[in-house]
């Protein structure tokens, strides 16, 4: 006789028991399954990722040492415009209001050790070395990584990328590498803007505010920042930007499904960009950390 | 091989892994030979393995099995596809020219960009002459008034005009069609396939067309294969297909011979519709 749940008379006493014990032993079985495919899937994305830049850095090689093979240079500045030029706007607003808060949360713990003043150097050390480069990254992610994917989500679901292929253009020297330029050059430029606009940003607070003496503010911030401090973020910047042009490369080369497929890939360009730029960021910072760099 | 042929597909087979993880042999000993300066019709019911077949042959996809060994005019001799690097993939795919079903065009560039392009990226030709090579192709294809439009302006027989004047661009040795008239209305597609019928009259080009239209296929054809099931049903001249479409059905013994007559007439009932429960018509859609 069959103890099916289905088939047979309503469970009772150890069948009961047994049933329960089952539907618990399939409810972790089908966890386990399905981390492990999740796991699987990042693996395959990392592996795409990693083949996405093998190639793109082939190219570029090719491109600079190879003669008759193109840099692409005007499909480079339309993407420096796109990525970089477009989000400056953006960029600006959101880091004047981050040293703005910045210097604001600060103040009354400060004020409380009678130490307003050195808000400056928090301010200072927290944008460049930090919040400079992750901030505009994670605002690129939205605003230009989430473009990415979505254009060459279309062009594959066009058969665009197909007929790249079909003559005989690669569409890793074709799309990616400008893309993936673009990216890491802007970022770095955004983030020297950023740092900027955030110091400046912690400046009108703390003159207009908390009443801190320009002059008091600018000594500090000076004295508190080396080029270290400056370099770190923007080779941090570099390395974000590589990353949100790579993740929304290889989700729109990734995309089936049509329009759902390209909706898909544009949230998960976003959503993956932030997790691996603040993991990251914490990788740089305890390496930074540990070499006192 | 023989010099005449200048592409010889043998016994190729594709398989492709489904969701369930099941294995799908889409081409199953794929074999037939395209000679040089013909027009031949590839067609088949949806599923049948046509449009794999075209990515094969244009080395989209690798096949499993076979050989596909292209052998055009450039070439010191024939050469499997399959075995070639990608550089040198690269070298026999500049012989060759496709219309995409939908045209793909690139939107991000106008209509004359879009031809230009292939000129710019494999030759040396300078900025000016391109821009004359660029307006002679939009004249063949009659599409000169629109070289300066964003491809998102033209409707879609356009769209397919200035993907056959791109695909034209390199002045390649055979054209490759996937669903030339697949949603134009039957006027479009008729000027669509008269262009097809002129450019290669006027190019010399070997043209290999994937359709289901059978007006069109039978209007463009030298030659026609038939496919079912990813192997090859029949593959003849143009007449034989039509003395097959023209019979009447119950004068027809053989199976493929009514099936055949089913498909080239598009009549509801017979070889491919009958069978109890779901026909095999709808499992071919299906499994496709």
């Amino acid at each position: 006789m069959s103890d099916s749940p289905s088939s047979g008379p309503p469970a009772s006493g150890p069948s009961a028991g047994a049933a329960r014990w089952r539907r618990m032993v399939e409810g972790v079985g089908g966890a386990v399954i399905g981390w492990v495919d999740r796991c699987g899937e990042t693996v395959r994305f990392v592996g795409d990722m990693t083949d996405l830049l093998g190639h793109t850095l082939r190219w570029l090689f090719r491109s600079v040492f190879v003669p008759g093979v193109r840099l692409r240079r005007s499909a480079l500045a339309y993407q420096m415009v796109r990525v970089g030029v477009r989000s400056i706007g953006i960029v600006v607003l959101v880091q004047i209001f981050i040293g703005i808060i910045l210097a604001l949360q600060l103040a009354p713990t400060l004020r409380d050790y009678g130490q307003l003043e050195r808000v400056a150097d928090v301010v200072a050390i927290a944008v460049v070395r930090e919040l400079g480069p992750l901030i505009s990254a994670i605002v690129l992610s939205g605003f230009a990584g989430a473009s990415i994917a979505a254009e060459i989500g279309a062009m594959k679901e066009a058969e665009e990328i197909k007929a790249l292929k079909a003559h005989a253009l690669n569409p890793y020297h074709f799309l990616v590498m400008p893309r993936l330029l673009a990216t890491v050059m802007m970022l770095t430029g955004l983030t020297v803007i950023a740092d900027v606009v955030g110091v400046f940003g912690g400046f009108l607070t703390s003159w207009l505010v908390l009443e801190v003496p320009p002059a008091t503010y600018v000594d500090l911030t000076q004295s508190a920042l080396g080029l270290k401090d400056l370099f770190t973020g923007l080779f941090k910047a570099g390395v974000f930007g590589m990353l949100i042009a790579l993740i929304a490369c290889c989700e729109g080369l990734r995309v089936s499904g049509g329009a759902e497929g390209v909706g898909r890939a544009t949230t998960a360009t976003v959503v993956k960009s932030i997790v691996a730029l603040i993991g990251v960021d914490a990788l740089f910072t305890a390496v930074f950390y540990v070499f006192e760099i | 091989m023989d010099s005449d042929v200048i592409i010889s597909v043998r016994n190729v087979v594709k398989t492709f892994r489904s969701p369930g993880g099941d294995e799908v042999r889409v081409l199953d000993g794929v074999t037939f030979d395209i000679l040089r300066g013909e027009t031949i019709v590839i067609m088949g019911g949806s599923g049948c393995g046509k449009s794999t077949l075209l990515n094969c042959l244009i080395g989209e996809y690798t096949i499993d099995g076979g050989q596909i060994i292209y052998s055009t005019e450039r070439m010191p001799e024939p050469r499997d596809i399959g075995e070639l690097p990608e550089a040198e993939l690269n070298e026999v795919r500049k012989r060759f020219g496709i219309l995409f079903q939908s045209g793909a065009l690139f939107n991000s560039m106008s209509v004359a960009e879009n031809i230009a392009l292939p000129i710019r990226e494999h030759s040396d030709v300078p900025a000016r002459l391109i821009d004359t090579i660029v307006t002679l192709k939009l004249e063949q294809v009659k599409m000169l008034e629109h070289r300066d439009k964003m491809p998102a302006q033209l409707s879609g027989g356009q769209k397919k005009r200035v993907g056959l004047a791109r695909a034209t661009a390199l002045d390649p040795e055979i054209l490759f069609y996937d669903e030339p008239s697949a949603g134009l209305d039957p006027v479009t597609s008729a000027t669509i396939d008269e262009l097809m019928i002129d450019l290669s009259k006027k190019l010399l080009v070997t043209s290999v067309v994937v359709t289901h239209e059978m007006d069109s296929a039978f209007r463009i054809a030298d030659r026609m294969v038939m496919l079912e099931r990813g192997r090859v049903l029949k593959l003849g001249a143009r007449s034989e297909f039509e003395a097959l479409r023209d019979a009447p059905a119950e004068s027809l013994t053989g199976r493929e011979e009514k099936l055949m007559n089913q498909f080239l007439n598009g009549f509801s009932v017979g070889p491919l519709t009958d069978v109890h429960g779901m026909s095999e018509y709808e499992k071919l859609i299906i499994a496709g």
